[in-house]
């Protein structure tokens, strides 16, 4: 198959669609259903539709504070922002279907020109919303699977590492370790049996940009992982989701399915030399499977815990064989990466950290969701512009980021350009994207404790200081934090802290003091106030 | 037994310990070399003949140059390192990381049968560790005495898995394996069966044997008259690999 056989067959799919004019798009992700959006569906397709107006379930949009979102689309239009309806409820649907073409409905409308879409720069999410995602074709039409046959067909698997290496992309489940020194480590490997390994495990409390994505685009993942595997010289690869993402693992599963019946998953895709097979692997929802060497243990059938690094996955990874292991955000940058060219992608972002990134917005905001922003974008911009700020006339404290290997900063932190090195400066990171926003009226003392009660629980028990540390601060701010603390307790958790990540075997136990380390660099006024609290 | 000779393909290195010179195959732990040189670096999940665990974090060494430590037991050495394995940072981790295992379970040593005889004892008396800051858990748990020959009391347990890695690498039983999370991690016997009630156990012994404290004993041994033997064990794997 060559690049315009490619062009031909979108064309083809696009034509067995010419007759629609509007698209009503109902998100069908994870959060609108669960607001309701199934009975909205089962409405509006009820509803009688002509040829020129198709009904259509998409994923996810974006504000999902405002579910369920229904998207009225012109065909013809792409690049107009569509009629966007917020809450939307089954009755509400005669009304819907009646004004496509006309008139809005005014009173379900949810503006699309404030900031919360307008600033966003959409690479991850390109089809986010827009495309079905359980419809091969549709995927195809929007420009999918291009990039994997240019890669195929036009490219040797240096070249491919060699444009990754080129964009400056970095890996999005928390490191940030530059993918194109990953991929050319394992491409480098000799020749054998290899893996990669899409890591959608996704653990940390208030993070579903991964989900989102598998929700809504899974094809793309399927496509940035087979360009993967070439790049690298695999020919198997393994999805590692969770089970509690059961939409999403059906999601892929379908997507799985759909390509290879296509053949562009399965023996030499696309009629070329490359062979390449996905399986998909569940994990059951313990935090630390996230972490690779503990995700390849579960993969193989063991228990779930990490192992002393190096060696690295990349020289002996799943069963000892090179492996290549990604997140779902990293694997989503892949395809637009091949077919815009390296140098595209490297002009997005900063200096040091490139392209865009997701993230959820939770906690006290007024528009909880997703967004996709450049990377450089200010925590101001994100939380009080694109964010739409504090509801209920309370005033911001601080801002979580990276989850529980992260940590909180304080207002004054508020205009520092969001970025790898920027967050890691300050004594969080940018983890895999979750940012839970707090008012005035939390209590810093009890975020910490939250987070370490969580890294506490899911701590897998193999190393000492992770497993009896974490126990151990947690009893510390316990007490700090019922005010029954005094000055020793407070020296023995920086102490403490300061062991755990000096000498924790993987990234769990290392990163568990942040939100204590953190908090008492930003507030460290409210431990103190604990403590005189405890004292009279 | 005559010594074999190193493969050829593998390269001797020069590096320092604590400011000394050796040189060692580069394939080689540091704590291998440091054993070989009578450097006594902690360890208590380490265990010549077992394959690497890395988990007590007890042999963590500072590397010249890097902020970041080591374990001695998962690193193999390279031309040049200047190792450091006893310096006051560390002298502090591991005192503390000792203390945590104190705490965790009911190490009452004045009433154990390994008294005198217990690798976590002997190295908290080697840290000077004569009193614990943090608070003792306090849980109680299960002693199993289910088996006609040995007993195992998870309150003395420190979750090295040496009993775990000896019985399926050395034994092939496979018998032991952990389950839970966190502190509550245990240590079980088929699938969480009574040990006695064991379909693969052979009753080897060997578990008991590597088992750094009074967790794993001899049925019918009283305070401070369980003794380990250990040196079967190097001697199995250095048969086995023919060397
Ligand atoms: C405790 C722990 C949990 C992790 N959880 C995840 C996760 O849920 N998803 C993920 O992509 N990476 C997670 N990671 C990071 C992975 O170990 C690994 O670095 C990552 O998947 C590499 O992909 P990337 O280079 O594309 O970021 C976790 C790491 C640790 C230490
Ligand atoms: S740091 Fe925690 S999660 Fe990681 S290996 Fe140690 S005990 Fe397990
Ligand atoms: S029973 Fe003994 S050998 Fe087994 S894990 Fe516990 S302390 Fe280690
Ligand atoms: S001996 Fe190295 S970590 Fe236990």
């Amino acid at each position: 198959m060559h690049l315009d056989d490619m062009f031909e067959r979108a064309e083809e799919y696009r034509a067995e669609s010419a007759g629609v004019e509007h698209e009503v798009r109902v998100c069908m992700a994870a959060s609108c259903q669960s607001s309701g959006a199934q009975p909205v569906f089962a409405a509006l397709s009820e509803g009688g539709q002509g040829d020129a107006c198709r009904v259509k379930a998409v994923g996810c949009m974006g504000l999902c504070s405002a579910g369920p979102l229904v998207a009225v689309a012109e065909v013809a239009a792409p690049n107009e922002a569509p009629v966007l309806y917020r809450d939307v409820r089954a009755a509400d649907a005669p009304d819907i279907l009646a004004s496509v073409g006309r008139q809005p409905v005014e009173r379900l409308r949810c503006p699309t020109d404030q900031p919360f879409f307008t600033r966003q720069q959409r690479i991850v999410l390109a089809n986010a919303g827009i495309i079905d995602p359980d419809s091969f074709k549709g995927y195809v039409a929007a420009g999918g699977y291009f990039a994997l046959i240019q890669a195929l067909t036009e490219m040797t698997p240096a070249e491919v590492v060699q444009e990754v290496t080129k964009s400056g992309l970095r890996g999005r489940g928390g490191g940030g370790y530059p993918t194109g020194l990953k991929w050319s480590t394992v491409a480098k490997m000799p020749p054998g049996q290899k893996y990669v390994i899409c890591n959608a495990d996704e653990g940390d409390p208030g993070a579903f940009m991964d989900r989102a994505v598998l929700e809504s685009d899974p094809h793309r993942i399927l496509e940035g992982m087979a360009i993967a595997a070439y790049a690298v010289g695999a020919n198997k690869g393994y999805v590692y989701v969770r089970a509690e993402y059961p939409l999403a693992v059906e999601r892929i599963a379908t997507a799985i399915r759909k390509a290879k019946r296509a053949g562009f998953m399965g023996n030499r895709i696309a009629e070329t030399q490359f062979s390449f097979d996905v399986e998909i692997r569940l994990g059951a929802g313990a935090f630390v499977c996230g972490e690779e060497t503990a995700l390849m243990a579960s993969i193989e059938g063991l228990r779930g815990q990490p192992r002393p690094r190096p060696p690295y996955p990349a020289q002996a990874g799943l069963w000892g064989y090179p492996t290549l292991i990604n997140n779902v955000e990293t694997y989503a940058n892949i395809a637009p990466i091949i077919r815009e060219g390296g140098d595209w992608f490297a002009d997005i972002g900063t200096e040091r950290s490139k392209g865009t990134k997701v993230f959820a917005l939770a906690g006290t905001i007024r528009n909880t969701g997703l967004i996709e922003v450049p990377m450089g974008t200010t925590l101001r911009d994100i939380i009080e512009v694109i964010g739409g700020g504090i509801p209920g006339g309370k005033a911001f404290k601080a801002v979580q980021t990276g989850g529980p290997s992260g940590g909180c900063l304080p207002a004054a932190m508020l205009d520092i350009p969001v970025d790898y090195d920027s967050l890691r400066e300050l004594g969080t990171i940018m983890g895999s994207g979750g940012m839970i926003i707090m008012d005035e009226t939390s209590s810093m003392v009890d975020v910490a404790r939250y987070f370490m009660e969580f890294c506490m629980s899911e701590s897998c028990g193999k190393c000492v200081p992770c497993r009896a540390g974490t126990l151990q601060m947690h009893g510390l701010l316990d007490k700090i934090a019922k005010a029954r603390g005094s000055a020793q307790d407070l020296a023995l958790l920086e102490e403490l802290c300061d062991m755990v990540q000096a000498t924790s075997l993987c990234g769990l136990g290392q990163t568990a003091p942040n939100p204590v380390l953190s908090t008492l660099r930003y507030f460290r006024e409210e431990y103190e106030e604990r403590l005189a609290a405890a004292q009279v | 037994m005559p010594i074999p000779a190193p493969p050829t393909n593998v390269r001797v290195v020069t590096f320092q310990i604590d400011g000394r010179d050796y040189s060692a195959r580069e394939d080689e732990t540091i704590i291998e070399v440091a054993r070989e040189n009578g450097i006594p670096i902690p360890s208590l999940c380490y265990l010549e003949g077992l394959s690497t665990w890395g988990a007590c974090r007890l042999c963590l060494v500072e590397l010249a140059g890097s902020p970041r430590l080591v374990a001695a037991c998962a690193t193999q050495v390279a031309e040049g390192l200047q190792i450091y394995t006893d310096t006051p940072r560390l002298q502090r981790y591991r005192r503390t990381i000792l203390e945590l295992l104190f705490a965790e379970r009911n190490h009452v040593c004045s009433v154990c049968v390994s008294n005198g005889h217990c690798e976590l004892q002997a190295l908290a008396q080697r840290y000077g560790l004569d009193h614990v800051r943090v608070p003792y858990r306090h849980v109680a748990y299960e002693v199993d005495a289910s088996h006609e020959m040995f007993r195992v009391d998870h309150n003395r347990c420190i979750l090295c898995t040496r009993c775990v890695r000896v019985c399926d690498e050395v034994e092939g039983a496979h018998t032991w394996d952990v389950m839970g999370r966190g502190s509550d991690c245990r240590v079980i016997t088929d699938m969480n069966r009574p040990w006695g009630a064991s379909d693969t156990c052979t009753s080897c012994g060997k578990c008991v044997q590597v088992c750094p404290t009074g967790a794993l004993v001899k049925q019918g041994t009283s305070v401070g008259e369980m003794t380990k033997d250990l040196h079967f064990l190097p001697y199995i794997t250095r048969r086995r690999h023919n060397r």
